[in-house]
């Protein structure tokens, strides 16, 4: 099995009122050297890559379910043998 | 005429709306579960607010899967009256059967209070008892009402008359262009994230959203082709 996490974040479009927010809260720690902050979800997919290509997999779960492309965007990276 | 209201596990304005349309207009209203395979005895279909699914990945997201959502597609295809209210509306966008998507309030509050809305569509099967311009209040409870859409698609909206609500003096959540309820293309499919059911009987303080469930029982003579 091979384990694949796929991230999804708003499109760069879309505000984020939870990463505006967080971003208040750093720059209230004194943090002047950061100039945006985003939040996001991941999502850590097992999978059994000798069934479906891991990529074909990815994009159909993703786009079927994970992400409303509406609002949103995904990436994802494979990460290691389960 | 014969009404469904859809009960999907974590809703809870099903009640309001049945209560709405039976008791207080006498309407001809059933609940149908999220697993019915048939709503071929129905005229109409309402979904209601709650938290379909405990909100899991977005909210209405997970009920575009019920077992009943292919009817609830054919009837609007159809050209049947399809509304959806608050988690309504979100399963409604989800689902594809409205265009958009409803995210996360900017104030990142839930907001629950009564607002005031233009109606600026009256030739929808929910809307028709209204007049053009008319200011009305109805209480809003969510913390997912924000409606967002690309620009092409808020201009195809604006053009067509699809925006069928939108709030009057403040903004509660953040939804471009005001937006408080819209309609598709065809007019026969309206979700809004105000709740007209909780707002149909002077004793309770407000009758404003009761012409929305008049306007439905009266719309066999009414064309829904959109404005």
């Amino acid at each position: 099995m091979t384990n694949v996490r796929i991230y999804v974040t708003y499109k760069e479009s879309v505000f984020d009122p939870q990463g505006d927010t967080i971003k208040q809260a750093i720059h209230a720690l004194g943090h002047d050297e950061v100039a945006d902050v985003k939040v996001g979800k991941f999502f850590d997919v097992q999978l059994d890559p000798t069934k479906k290509d891991i990529s074909t997999a990815v994009k159909e779960i993703a786009e079927e379910l994970l992400v409303n492309f509406n609002l949103e965007t995904y990436e994802y990276k494979v990460m290691e043998e389960v | 005429m014969k009404i469904a209201v859809v009960v999907f596990p974590g809703s809870n304005c099903d009640i309001d709306l049945y209560e709405a349309l039976h008791t207080v207009l006498g309407a001809d209203v059933e609940y149908v579960s999220h697993k019915c395979e048939d709503l071929s005895e129905f005229d109409a279909v309402m979904l209601p607010g709650g938290f379909s699914y405990g909100d899991y990945l977005r909210c209405g997201a997970i009920a575009r899967f019920s077992k009943v959502m292919p009817e609830i597609v054919r009837m609007a295809n159809e050209g049947k009256p399809v509304f959806g209210t608050c988690n309504g509306f979100q399963i409604l966008t989800e689902a594809g059967l409205l265009p958009g998507a409803l995210k996360q309030n900017n104030s990142l509050k839930f907001v629950c209070k009564t607002v005031p809305l233009v109606v600026e569509n009256v030739q929808t099967p929910f809307t028709h008892e209204y007049t053009n311009g008319e200011v009305i209040n109805l209480p809003i409870a969510h913390a997912d009402g924000s409606y967002y859409a690309d620009e092409e698609t808020l201009a195809q909206l604006e053009e067509n008359g699809q925006v069928v609500f939108r709030y009057a003096k403040e903004n509660p959540n953040g939804s471009l262009h005001d937006i408080a309820g819209i309609c598709n293309e065809r007019g026969n499919v309206l979700g809004m994230m105000p709740h007209p059911e909780r707002a149909v009987e002077a004793l309770l303080g407000n009758e404003d959203g009761l012409r929305v469930f008049k306007s439905l029982l009266t719309s066999g003579t009414v064309k829904t082709e959109g404005k």
